[in-house]
């Protein structure tokens, strides 16, 4: 129907001489008459759920707006997200990448909205569902892929794996459950004293909740009003228990207590743009910490050792997938709204498609470290130092490069 | 008095105990670079659990000095240098967690990309009548793990230059002292009364020179050492005293160089015997050119392993006494 549009369209240009204006013609839009940029909707304003509040007056505006560029940037964001797990999907069954791997396929607009309402100057820590925001935090795919497999290419040169990756303003990737909170709380802190304006989000989930270091982290956020962030990302399970039969109560939003929350639509990325926006305003202003609770949902299971089919029916997940998909929302959206064509959207996939393909072509052909860099890094800015090997007669040497 | 005033002028020393030691350093290091504080409970307004902190946050204030609800610490910061105060080392394991997977590991597991230039610090070790919850000496667990250095240090010299240390290291650092020393003054140089003054992390120190036989030891300890020396010697036997200084990295080479020249050793600790500090000392020694120059098997004198009683008598006989440091001695001597 929409290719038909198209035809009809440009015929019509043609036939009145209206100037199309400049066109790029890329190659899988040859065989497809492609619309001039100049008949799409340049920016549109969406409903979006009215969220839940929590010792809040006002809330997150009802309406989002969202630009052209904005739109196709957010979906290029999900999409290269989504593709570059369901890549490390691939890549583990094939034994090529091992230990640990907690995909983040189904949660993409968390990531996205966030990013999209935070500057690269702000900081960001979360747990071990780490992929998705590494790469919104400025890492490539490239890195990314070869630290999963392991290779000296890795973001962290293949020395941490899925658990462990790190950026600028990014501090992982954290393998204790919870233990990441504390650590935001202190960043936040490190922001207020070096009163940089800057703020700290930071993310748990809906299993982390119930950990006893969040509400001391929470305490003292609020007691000393850190620019805090606190984001529970509620996938409604904690590895193969359920929200229902893990807590005592479900409102993670109201969890914080004397903390203000708000509960969130976390499929819809503009719905977690504005609500981290307000989040963001609400630190910035000097306010204190704020709880956002995104309810999301995830694909695969907990991790890539499990089927993610023994504790909910495949019957939810497709429900959730064919309903509440964060990127065919956002893409259904900017069709209807005439906001980009189908042509656009498939030229972006196909894009994606590539990079992820190149990436994993890095990561499986780049080396392994090589052994000499078993021992260093142990210490920063350190003279080399030797280290015992596994036996009296292996000494091995550690430097630490700056 | 007169004599005592003469060999002041004479020699620039000055007595401090350890706990003004340790003030001094932090004040310097807190002077000196911004990104500098502290933080930890009572440290502000109380000054102190132990009073350690005394004066410096009526200097610094608020921002620079944190008082910590009761919350172990454990924290991120991104680019400042913080000090973190233990109350105790028993409560550091309630965020052992914190120190060991998010400090210690944190430079390795990303290739060097985020550096952790923190510094854990309070007693270690027993006190007097604070009973088995308030008495573990943490030394052999913290310096079992890769991405710490673990300092512990014996007298007011070794307190200040190994503080200010720890504090301009871009690693974490562990630094246990001893709440029984931080009332004991000792004379300071006029070189470790300078604002430069620091002492490397990873050296040892021979206290006293001897002949006879190497005792080796940290913290507390070497005090006792240096005491059974004092008796031993009017028998004849000269003991070289070695103090430790750091735990991790290990100055395995001083040990080594003296037992080439003493032919016998004697560790001393607080700790429990088992998987130890004196344990480690053993197995290094074996593994490299010392063993051979060894005339007898190495001894440990260490705690007793059992949960630190309360009852005053039963206290004393869990830890080493002066009286034990000789026994073994003499025992290794075999006189």
């Amino acid at each position: 129907m929409k290719t038909m549009l198209a035809i009809i369209s440009n015929a019509l240009c043609r036939m009145t001489g209206r100037n199309a204006g400049a066109q790029t013609v890329s190659e899988g839009a040859r065989v497809v008459v492609s619309r001039s940029f100049a008949d799409f909707t340049p920016q549109a304003t969406f409903d979006i759920k009215k969220c839940d509040l929590h010792r809040l007056e006002e809330g997150p505006p009802l309406k989002a707006e969202l630009t052209r560029d904005q739109g196709l940037q957010y979906y290029r964001t999900m999409q290269t997200v989504r593709r570059m797990e369901l890549k490390a999907d691939q890549l583990y069954k094939q034994k090529i990448i091992r230990g640990f791997c907690h995909l983040y396929d189904g949660q993409e607009a968390c990531a996205a909205g966030i990013e999209a309402s935070i500057n690269p100057t702000d900081h960001l820590i979360t747990a071990y569902r780490a992929h998705g925001y590494t790469y919104t935090r400025g890492v490539s795919i490239k890195e990314i892929l070869a630290e999963l497999t392991g290779r000296k290419g890795g973001v962290a040169k293949g020395k941490g794996g899925s658990m462990h990756m790190y950026a600028p303003h990014f501090y992982g990737g954290n393998g204790i459950v919870g233990a990441q909170v504390p650590l935001g709380a202190g960043i936040a802190l490190a922001c207020q004293y070096q009163g940089n304006d800057q703020l700290c989000v930071t993310l748990y989930g809906d299993g982390a909740a119930n950990q006893g270091q969040l509400f001391e982290s929470f305490n003292m956020a609020a007691l000393w009003k850190l620019p805090c962030i606190f984001i529970c990302e509620n996938n409604k399970y904690g590895m193969g228990t359920s929200v229902e039969r893990a807590s005592a109560s479900t409102d993670y939003y109201k969890r914080g207590d004397f903390i203000p929350g708000i509960r969130v639509d976390g499929m819809d990325v503009l719905c977690v743009r504005e609500a981290t926006k307000f989040a963001a305003d609400h630190c910035r202003s000097g306010k204190g910490p704020i709880i956002m609770e995104l309810q999301t949902y995830r694909y695969h299971g907990h991790s890539m050792s499990d089927p993610g089919v023994s504790y909910r029916t495949r019957e939810e997940i497709q429900e959730v997938r064919t309903k509440s998909d964060p990127i065919s929302m956002l893409k259904e959206r900017m069709l209807s709204n005439n906001m980009a064509s189908v042509e656009e959207f498939k030229e972006i996939d196909v894009d994606i498609r590539k990079q992820v393909e190149e990436a994993a072509q890095f990561a499986t052909s780049d080396p392994e470290p090589p052994l000499e860099d078993l021992c260093n890094h142990i210490f920063c800015n350190n003279p080399p130092l030797e280290v015992r090997g596994t036996n009296p007669w292996s000494k091995l040497k550690s430097v630490s490069k700056t | 008095m007169a004599a005592s005033l003469r060999c002041f002028l004479r020699s620039g020393k000055v007595t401090v105990t350890v706990r003004d030691a340790l003030n001094q350093a932090m004040d310097e290091e807190l002077e000196r670079d911004e990104r500098v504080f502290l933080m930890g409970e009572e440290v502000a307004q109380y000054d102190g659990a132990y009073k350690v902190s005394r004066g410096l946050w009526k200097k610094y204030g608020d921002k620079r000095i944190i008082d910590t609800p009761i919350s172990e610490v454990r924290r991120r910061h991104a680019g400042l240098r913080p000090i973190c105060e233990f109350m105790t080392f028993n409560f550091s394991m309630q965020a052992i967690d914190q120190v060991i997977n998010s400090a210690a590991k944190t430079c390795y597991m990303s290739a060097g990309l985020q550096a952790v230039p923190i510094v854990f610090r309070g007693p270690n070790g027993a006190s007097a009548g604070v009973a088995a919850q308030h008495s573990q000496c943490f030394a052999a667990w913290y310096a079992h793990c890769p991405g710490l250095k673990v300092v512990s240090p014996w007298n007011s010299e070794d307190a200040k230059g190994l503080l200010k240390s720890a504090i301009r290291d871009d690693n974490p650092v562990v630094f246990l002292e001893n709440e029984l020393l931080y009332g004991v003054p000792f004379e300071m140089s006029e070189e470790a009364q300078s604002k430069d003054f620091t002492i490397p992390i990873g050296k040892a120190k021979v206290e006293r020179a001897g002949t006879h036989v190497t005792l080796v030891s940290h913290s507390r300890y070497v005090g006792y050492c240096l005491d059974a020396a004092a008796v031993l010697t009017k028998e004849g036997i000269e003991c070289e005293v070695i103090n430790l200084r750091t735990i991790r990295p290990m100055d395995v080479e001083s040990i080594e160089a003296s037992l080439m020249k003493t032919n016998h050793l004697v560790t001393v600790e607080g700790g429990w015997p088992q998987f130890g500090v004196g344990a480690e000392i053993c197995a290094r020694i074996m593994e490299g050119p010392a063993f051979n120059y060894l005339d007898s098997p190495v001894t440990r004198v260490t705690g007793v392993d059992i949960p630190m009683p309360y009852a005053k008598i039963l206290e004393d006989h869990s830890l080493p006494q002066i009286k034990d440091i000789i026994f073994s001695v003499k025992k290794t001597l075999n006189v």
